[in-house]
Formats: C-alpha cells, structure tokens, sequence
C-alpha cells in the first residue's frame, strides 16, 4: 500500500509498505530513518519511541496505516539539522551512551519529559523514562543527563 | 490484508457488519504485538484511531459513560478525580509509551484476566456498550468478560463505551510486579468504598480465570461496620476485621501457576493487598 505521512516536517509518500507493518518498520525500511531502534517490537523497551501527533509512542506498537496522514517525529527531527539538541548534547557529556541501542529512545522520551515538565524531580525522571531500558548504564548516567540537560534549558 | 479505516461510529459499524473478521485495532499495544510475531494474520484490520465518537465521555443519568477509545493518559488526567481507583489502575499502566496509546477498551476487547484496567470496573458494577449496525446492548462487565481472553462480544459488534458511577468515596487500587512500571500484574486488587450505600466493593486481577469480586470478603467488612456503627462514627477499622477481610479476599482467588508466579504466591499476596487497600481507604474515608 501507500502511505502518506509527515515525518520530521517534511510530507513523504512511499509505496509498497506492507498493511500489517508497523510505523517503526516503515520509517526503517521505507522511509530511510534507522534511528529509531527495532528490538522487542512489543512495547517494552521503548528503542524505537518517536511522536505520533505529538504523544511519545512505541513505533512498533503503530499499524503503518494509523500513521496515514498523521506527524511523526523521530530522532533524526530531534537535532537542528547537524546541530544536536541540548538533551543529546548532555547524553555525550554525561556518559549516558555506551552501546548507544538505547539511545535514540532514550532521547526522544526525556524530550518528550522535559517539554511537559521542564524541571523534573527524580521520581518523575525515572517514572518518565520507566518504558525505555537501557542495559549498558546502569540508568544512572542517563539521570545525570536529564538533570544537566533540565537545568540548562530553563 | 486489508486496512479499514472509518472516519465515523456509524460507518465503523457498517464496515463490521460487511467484514465480521475484521481485527479491531485501537492503540495496538496487545494488536500489534501479535501481528509482529506473526502470531495474527487478519484478513482484514479495523482502525478506530478515526473515529471521534470514540475518545469522547460524557455524563449520563449521572454516571460517566466513556469511549472505548480514551487512553489511559487522559483517564488519569482527565478523570483522575473522579474515578481515583480506575486513574490509580492506569498508572500502572506499561510505560508513558503504552498509556498515551492504550485504552480500557482494548482491555475489555482483548479481556485479560490481567488488565489493569478491569478490576476497577468490576468494582464499581461498570456497564459495557457494544453496538452493531443491528443496534446497541449494555451489559454488565462481569457478564462481559466470560474467560480468560473471552469475552461476549459477537462477530458483527464495537465496543462503544463503559459506564460507570464516579466515585463515592475512597478508591484503590494495589498491583504486584517484579517493578514498578512495564509489569503485566502476578496479582491485583480494586477496592472502592460506597459510603451512603455502606457498601465496600472488592475486586481480584489476574488471579483467575475473568477478574472476580470478593463477594463473601464483601459481604463480612460490610457487616463489621454496620454492626460496629463505623459509616457514621468513623473510627479506625479494627485490626481483625482488616485480616479477616485479606483472609477472605485471598479465598475467594482462582489463581494458577504460571511465569509470573505460583498459586500460593498470588493468594497470600492478595491477602496483604485486600488487607492493605481497605485500611487505606478506610482511612482516607475516617480522616476525610
């Protein structure tokens, strides 16, 4: 089938997208953005989280077709073309990447956090971030970077 | 496969009736899962991601009738107060991931004696709306959900909506899992105070086959506060009393072994979770 979709701003169109796919596997495969991460593809890991009209969803979790007409925004829409954004920037800073899998989930729900809570406390970092799983960090790290990247945009 | 997508109730109905195989799909977070590990193959898939009839609540002779279609999300925020036990049960809810796409219907749909978000609905005697081109029924979520994964919806059906009362006072909800968040329930257990029926209502999760109340559990707090005067002078629940509701909430499970724990296991923790919930609530009621 064809789809239609918005993804990072930019209106695309592919064919040939399979109707039982899922959103995360046509941004992969048809829509030329791996960023978003394909490794449960049932939800609990949150590698391939990317906004769908704004709400912080699990790619894998979205029939292709849902996204028909919709916006999605995905990693790649999170950095200012090759300038990072202030969250991807204290991810580096504070060593929050190792394997980096993890990452571009990781990324896209602390942005999606620190958007409806620009000042977060602990618990809510960690209730915010309880759907991704990193398995290099320890998770401290990432809490570092949440912390440093809240401080330096308010 | 074939992607049908209405863009209203109406015409989500028509296209039921036209392909009665046809796979409802909501937020997917059960769906899609099985889609991926080519455990589902439908002929035919049935969004209702356009359908706004849906995502709407409304009051109605004085209960809350709710779209099959609101996500945990806005249950929280939106009716947080109002139903407290059915906003708690949501938040335990997989991740922010799952609850922005998850819905109660979804719930009743895939009927998981595990969801989240049933035990609160048996709680408070929750209607279910199913509707087809044929015409609508209401029926009560206890004869809904008939097994596990189970349900009473026919062929040709929606589920349109829930209803139920909003709160009366205090409400609860309590959930074991090896984590606070992304855990499918070893046990659960709703709880919802009715203070001027002077009624307390109990209801087990994913410790059976369909979410069952403790009707006997019920029946004995009920008694002890009427027999002890306590709805109108509201003192601390007497320590007995809270065990031996626990003891009977634990009795009343159905449990199996399974992954996620043992009988023994989920009955003892009932116990502690009926004991727990019902000095909460019971609290919160005494000091308002």
């Amino acid at each position: 089938m064809r789809l239609n979709v918005t993804v990072n701003g930019e209106p695309r169109e592919v064919d040939g997208v399979w109707e039982g796919e899922s959103l995360l596997s046509a941004l992969r495969e048809h829509l030329d953005l791996p960023g978003s991460k394909n490794a449960c593809e049932q939800g609990e890991c949150g590698s391939c989280s990317v906004y769908l009209d704004g709400a912080l969803v699990c790619a894998c979790l979205v029939l292709a077709g849902q996204a028909e007409g919709r916006e999605v925004v995905t990693v790649e829409g999170i950095a200012d073309g090759e300038e990072l954004h202030e969250i991807q920037r204290t991810f580096v800073e504070a060593g929050a990447v190792q394997c980096g899998f993890c990452t571009p989930g990781l990324i896209v729900a602390s942005h999606d956090l620190l958007r409806r809570n620009p000042r977060p406390t602990d618990p809510e970092i960690r209730e915010a971030l309880a759907g991704n799983l990193c398995r290099c960090t320890g998770y401290e790290k990432i809490l570092d970077a949440v912390r440093l990247a809240a401080e330096r945009l308010s | 496969m074939q992607i049908l997508q209405p863009g209203t109730w109406r015409e989500a109905l028509e296209m039921k009736t036209a392909h009665p195989e046809a796979v409802p799909i909501a937020g997917g977070t059960d769906v899609m899962v099985d889609v991926n590990f080519d455990r589902l193959r439908p002929a035919a898939m049935l969004d209702l991601t356009r359908v706004p009839e849906l995502t709407a609540w409304e009051r109605e002779d004085g209960r809350l009738r709710i779209g099959a279609g609101v996500t945990y999300t806005r249950l929280i925020a939106d009716l947080g107060d109002e139903l407290p036990g059915l906003a708690i049960a949501s938040r335990t809810v997989g991740s922010p991931q799952i609850r922005n796409r998850g819905t109660v219907g979804g719930n009743l749909g895939t009927g998981s004696p595990a969801g989240d978000g049933l035990p609160p609905l048996f709680a408070s005697d929750a209607d279910v709306e199913l509707a087809s081109t044929a015409g609508t029924r209401v029926i009560p979520v206890a004869e809904f959900v008939t097994g596990p994964k189970r349900t009473a919806l026919r062929e040709d059906e929606l589920i349109a909506a829930f209803l139920m009362p909003p709160a009366a006072g205090p409400q609860q909800f309590a959930k074991i899992g090896t984590r606070n968040a992304m855990v499918i329930a070893v046990c659960s257990l709703a709880l919802a105070l009715w203070p001027e029926e002077r009624r307390v209502t109990a209801c087990i999760g994913s410790a059976g086959p369909t979410p069952i109340r403790a009707t006997e559990a019920e029946a004995f707090i009920a008694g002890v506060l009427e027999e002890r005067d306590l709805w109108l002078a509201p003192d601390s629940l007497p320590e007995s009393a809270a065990r031996r509701f626990g003891e009977l909430v634990e009795g009343a499970a159905r449990p199996i072994d399974d992954v996620r724990g043992t009988a023994s296991y989920r009955h003892h923790a009932l116990g502690v979770l009926a004991r727990r919930t019902l000095t909460w609530a019971w609290e919160a009621h005494r000091c308002g």
